[in-house]
C-alpha cells in the first residue's frame, strides 16, 4: 500500500497532507493524555505498536502471484482505539520511508490516511458493529483486523485512481486496475493478519492488558 | 481460549501464507507496491521527487526490515512475557 516517492502529482500530495494532518495532531494530543492519566497503559501501547511493526515489516507471497505486507494497525485499533494506531501508523511509515525508500516523505500523507487513519477506524467500526450484532468476541476481531488490512488497500487503490485516472475508463477503470493489483492480493493476507490478531489479543486479554482500555 | 486453538490459529495461518509457494502458483511474486509504481510509470508519469536516502542494495534493505520486525517481535515478546512471568510465580 505504499504510494512510493514522488508518485503522487503535488496537488494530490499536498491535499493528502492536508487531510491526515489533523488525524494525526488529534490522535498525538489524545494519546499524551491518556498516557498521562494511565502510566499503565504504555506496555499495552508498546505491545500494539511492536505488532504494527512486525506484520508490516512482512513481505508475504499471495495467491496472486505477488508479495504484499499486512499493516497490522487493526490489533492496535481495536485494544486501543484508532487515534492511537494513526500515531503508531504514521511512525512505522515515517521510519520506512527515511530508512527503507519504502513509501516517501511527499507521500507520506496519503500513505498516513490509508493505513494509519483509514485501516484502524475501519477495523475499529467493523469490530464494533460485529459485537453490538452478538458476534463472538474472537469473531468481532477477525472481522476488525480483516477489514481494516482490505480497506487500507482499497483505499490506496482509490487514491491512486483519483490521481492517474485511466484515459479510457476514467476514474472507475483506473480504480479496478489499482484494486486488482492491490486488494485481490491481499485478500488471503488479510485472513491471515484476522488470525494472527486473534491469537495476540487472546495472549493480551488473558493477561490482562485490556483492562488498561478506555 | 486455550493454548490449542491458539496453535490451530497459528498454523492456519502459515497455511494461508506458504499455499501459494508450495503450490507453485505461477507469478514472479514481485511486491504490490512495485507492480503499482510501473502501471503508473507505463502511462508516462515520471516522479516528480526522489527519496533522500535509499538502500544500496537488496541485502541492506532486506537487513533494514528485519531489523523492523525484530524489534517489534522484541518489544511485543517482552511485554507478553512480563505478566506471563509474574502469573507462573504465583
Amino acid at each position: 500500500m505504499h504510494i512510493m516517492e514522488g508518485f503522487l502529482p503535488v496537488g494530490h500530495a499536498v491535499a493528502w497532507t492536508a487531510v491526515s494532518a489533523p488525524f494525526v495532531v488529534v490522535g498525538a494530543r489524545r494519546l499524551r493524555r491518556r498516557l498521562a492519566e494511565r502510566p499503565e497503559a504504555r506496555l499495552t501501547l508498546g505491545a500494539v505498536g511492536a505488532f504494527a511493526f512486525v506484520l508490516s515489516a512482512l513481505k508475504l507471497p499471495s495467491v496472486t502471484g505477488s508479495c504484499s505486507h499486512p499493516t497490522g494497525v487493526g490489533l492496535g485499533a481495536m485494544a486501543f482505539g484508532p487515534g492511537a494506531m494513526t500515531v503508531v501508523g504514521t511512525v512505522v511509515l515515517l521510519f520506512q520511508a527515511l530508512l527503507l525508500a519504502h513509501g516517501g516523505l511527499t507521500t507520506l500523507g496519503a500513505n498516513v490516511f490509508s493505513m494509519a487513519v483509514a485501516g484502524p477506524w475501519i477495523a475499529w467500526g467493523a469490530w464494533t458493529l460485529a459485537r453490538r450484532f452478538g458476534a463472538a468476541p474472537a469473531v468481532a476481531v477477525f472481522l476488525g483486523a480483516f477489514l481494516g488490512d482490505l480497506g487500507t488497500y482499497l483505499v490506496t487503490s482509490a487514491q491512486l485512481a483519483l490521481a492517474f485516472p485511466d484515459p479510457a475508463a476514467g476514474v472507475a477503470g483506473a480504480f479496478a486496475k489499482f484494486a486488482g493489483i492491490f486488494a485481490l492480493t491481499q485478500v488471503p493476507l488479510a485472513v491471515a493478519e484476522g488470525l494472527v490478531t486473534v491469537v495476540v489479543m487472546n495472549a493480551l486479554t488473558a493477561r490482562g492488558y485490556l483492562e488498561a482500555r478506555a | 481460549m486455550t493454548g490449542r486453538t491458539n496453535a490451530i490459529l497459528l498454523l492456519a495461518a502459515a497455511g494461508i501464507v506458504a499455499a501459494p509457494l508450495a503450490l507453485r502458483l505461477p507469478g514472479e511474486y514481485a511486491g504490490a507496491d512495485g507492480q503499482a509504481r510501473e502501471t503508473i510509470e507505463a502511462s508516462g508519469y515520471t516522479p516528480w521527487f526522489e527519496g533522500l536516502w535509499s538502500p544500496p542494495s537488496g541485502e541492506v534493505e532486506s537487513l533494514l526490515f528485519a531489523l523492523q520486525a525484530a524489534l517489534g517481535a522484541g518489544v511485543l515478546g517482552y511485554v507478553l512475557g512480563r505478566r506471563q512471568g509474574r502469573k507462573d510465580h504465583r
